[in-house]
């Protein structure tokens, strides 16, 4: 029998491919050099080299994000772990799953200060759904078992294992278990009947009616059911920036994105509407603005959530129904279905007739005649050019928000940001997983000066992996949200948000081996991208946009107001 | 409000630092804390009193639950329940001072484990607020050192906390 065991490290490769991986992102380290010798040896997955672990793991977080499989990362310990923590707090704020596995410094040596050795376990905790330190051999396989079942299951999120340098050396006998039992996990899957029918009745008593959505609805892929219901009912829906595409957005139901950069009739029909349907949504700071000027008029709220802990945290909620959200959504469409109760038409029709009038301000409008480039004008066009069918990465700040607004995104999992975290340097590397993931589909990254380079070394991984990105630099020479908030808030007094000395992004892009082009004219905008998504279109291209330096992103809700106090263009 | 809260996890490293550092991160405050290993050494069970409005309670009780490690919380304080506490006080007890601590040590059940010729060592048990009466009851320039163990909790009758 001793012959047919295994050493950590052949196993750790093994789970992988039981567990169907077929691309990992990573960074070698001596910790998990073991590891790395398994990689060499086998081809049912590929691993992909990234050039910083910060990168591996939004790679990792991104091509979970548009696949829905679990994500998967191989760090070392150490700095390998430290500079994965930004990545890992990036997906476990948006609820995304993933297995990171980090390299440890070998079972004998730890708490020895040793090499390379840091706490990961103590430094993660915080910002994991769970993780786990392998002391022992033989509990590897179920660890990490475990590990994909938690990352997975309920509300998703990122599971950390950390395996010691000599527990991959130890050998055991190796199963991969078919299923994990937990008596202290049972994740709620299905939602309360009781509850189910009370929500359905609310909803056909309203008469000011509205839907609110979010991420939950993407992850738990019930868009569909999301799409089904509010046309079933005629009732209009708002995304927020995590659930954008699970409403498809060039539909005259949907009012667009909702919170601190979300349009008038999003957060004026909020503000006013008597039954609130909150999906997989959790009313955060960035949506509700206060908590307690959210919809001050007497209304009831429904929330459908699969984290019990995300319901009646911000806001009281008047029927919580704990579950997946597309098994809850199913069964409130199959009970309005099977009833002969219809909604009140005249009420719905008032009620539409108010949010017409709101959407009539066209709080997206900007100045189309201007001489530069108008950041929402590229977006647009990106939109135009990719035919509205592109998955789109973002970095974080004013470029992020305008690509919310201005891209209508009519599927789930095409929009792959960080929405919780605010991660600036996350664009270009989750498009290196997206791409990944999906190698034939059109693929950019919308991005500005300052956050394409908290991450622009991945260009080399770009390169050496023939990933044909587009970046689309929104460059207005500033830190574009902070100066924004300098200008409203802080008087003008621009403190360290402008950055002198960029570097020649041509150049730059260049001399990563790939295209660069720089486009200063608004009339050269639709060219540039025509000629990036054509002639280039297997190639990275990395477009730099000269935008207007002083364009702020409106509507805007001023931090801790409520949301009827937008600022206007 | 005080509340009382009790849970059982698996016994496995790290799982308290899990408990303390939601508390710490989402900025719950812990009274007192108790912790060991059930009958089951697979599991340990933790009595933790906090603070706050039935919104946090709420929270936090939801919370622990979505720690993994976590197979059960309740919360004591929503049905009849004991708490006890044991405190070990370390007092000057010389001259006339040691008959009369040795009275109240009797008064309040309480039992002398150690004795020199200076001081005697009192043990007392019971809820928080009757080792709080026995500090307040004594004279305070008699008290060397207090330690306390902070509550632990338990249903009353069929109450129980199990897996």
């Amino acid at each position: 029998m001793a012959d047919m065991e295994l050493t950590g490290a052949e196993i750790v490769v093994r789970c992988l491919r039981d567990e169907g991986v077929r691309h990992i992102f990573g960074y070698p380290g001596g910790a998990v050099l073991n590891i790395y010798d398994e990689i060499y040896k086998q081809k049912d997955f590929q691993h992909i080299l990234v050039r910083h672990e910060q990168a591996a793991v939004h790679a990792a977080d991104a091509y979970a994000r548009c696949t829905g499989q679990v994500g998967v990362a191989l760090v070392t310990s150490g700095p390998g772990a430290t500079n994965a923590v930004t990545g890992i707090a990036t997906a476990y704020m948006d609820s995304i799953p993933m297995v990171v596995i980090t390299g440890q410094v070998p079972t004998a040596a730890i708490g020895q200060d040793a090499f390379q050795e840091v706490d990961t376990v103590g430094i993660t905790r915080p910002c994991v759904k769970h993780n786990f330190l392998v002391k022992d051999v033989k509990e590897l396989a179920s660890t990490i078992k475990k590990a994909f079942y938690i990352a997975a299951t309920g509300r998703p999120g990122p599971v950390v294992v950390d395996v010691p340098k000599d527990v991959t050396q130890h050998k055991c006998a190796y199963a991969y278990p078919k299923s994990v039992t937990m008596r202290s996990y049972n994740p709620t899957s299905k939602g309360h009947a009781g509850q189910i029918k009370k929500a359905a009745q609310m909803l056909l008593e309203a008469k000011r009616p509205i839907l609110y959505t979010g991420g939950g609805v993407v992850l738990g892929n019930a868009a569909e059911q999301v799409t089904e219901l509010a046309r079933l009912l005629g009732y209009p829906v708002t995304n927020t920036l995590m659930g954008l595409g699970g409403y498809p957005s060039p539909d005259p139901l949907f009012l667009g994105m909702l919170g601190m950069h979300g349009t008038i009739e999003a957060n004026m029909a909020m503000q006013h509407c008597d039954v609130l349907l909150a999906v997989g949504a959790r009313f955060d700071d960035r949506v509700v603005g206060n908590p307690k000027h959210f919809a001050k008029e007497a209304h009831r709220i429904i929330h459908i959530d699969v984290d019990p802990s995300s319901i009646s945290k911000r806001v009281r909620v008047d029927v919580p129904i704990v579950g997946e959200v597309g098994q809850v959504l199913d069964e409130i469409i199959k009970l309005i279905k099977a009833g002969k109760e219809k909604p009140d038409q005249q009420a719905l029709k008032a009620w539409w007739a108010q949010i017409e009038l709101w959407r009539s301000q066209d709080c997206l409008k900007y100045d189309r005649s201007a001489p530069v480039i108008k950041p929402q004008f590229v977006v647009e066009k990106l939109y135009e050019v990719t035919g509205g069918d592109a998955y789109v990465t973002s970095d974080v700040g004013q470029h992020q928000m305008w690509a919310a607004q201005y891209y209508k995104f009519a599927k789930p999992r095409r929009w792959i940001n960080s929405g919780g975290l605010g991660t600036m340097g996350f664009g270009l590397p989750a498009a290196m997983g997206v791409q990944k993931a999906h190698p034939d589909a059109v693929v950019a990254c919308i991005t500005g000066e300052g956050s394409i380079q908290m991450n622009i070394q991945e260009l080399s991984t770009c390169k050496e992996f023939n990933l044909p990105l587009k970046i689309i630099l929104l460059n207005n020479g500033y830190l574009g949200m902070v100066r924004q908030w300098q200008e409203f808030f802080y008087e003008e007094r621009y403190a360290e948000s402008y950055m002198t000395s960029l570097p020649d992004f041509v150049k730059l892009a260049e001399a990563y081996g790939h295209v660069g082009m720089t486009i200063e004219k608004p009339e050269d905008v639709e060219p540039a991208l025509r000629e990036a998504f054509g002639k280039y279109k297997d190639r990275l291209v990395f477009l730099n946009f000269l935008t207007d330096p002083r364009e702020n992103v409106f509507p805007m809700i001023p931090a801790g107001k409520g949301l009827s106090e937008m600022i206007l263009v | 409000m005080r509340h009382i809260i009790s849970l059982l996890m698996e016994n496995e490293s790290g799982a308290l630092s899990r408990v303390s550092g939601l508390f710490s991160a989402r900025g719950y405050n812990i009274e007192s804390l108790t912790v060991a290993p059930t009958e089951d050494a697979t599991l340990s069970r933790m009595t933790i009193v906090t603070r706050g409005s039935d919104d946090v309670i709420e929270q936090i009780t939801k919370q622990l639950n979505k720690l993994i490690d976590i197979v059960k919380v309740q919360d004591l304080t929503d049905g009849s329940h004991i708490e006890r506490e044991l405190m070990l006080v370390k007092v000057r007890a010389s001259g006339e001072m040691r008959e009369e601590l040795k009275r109240m040590a009797d008064i309040f059940r309480g039992h002398i484990l150690d004795v020199s010729d200076k001081t005697y060592t009192i043990e007392l048990t019971g809820p928080g607020t009757k080792l709080d009466a026995f500090l307040a009851a004594i004279d305070p320039a008699a008290i060397l050192e207090t330690v306390r163990t902070g509550a632990s909790g338990i249903g009353r009758g069929d109450r129980i906390m199990k897996i």
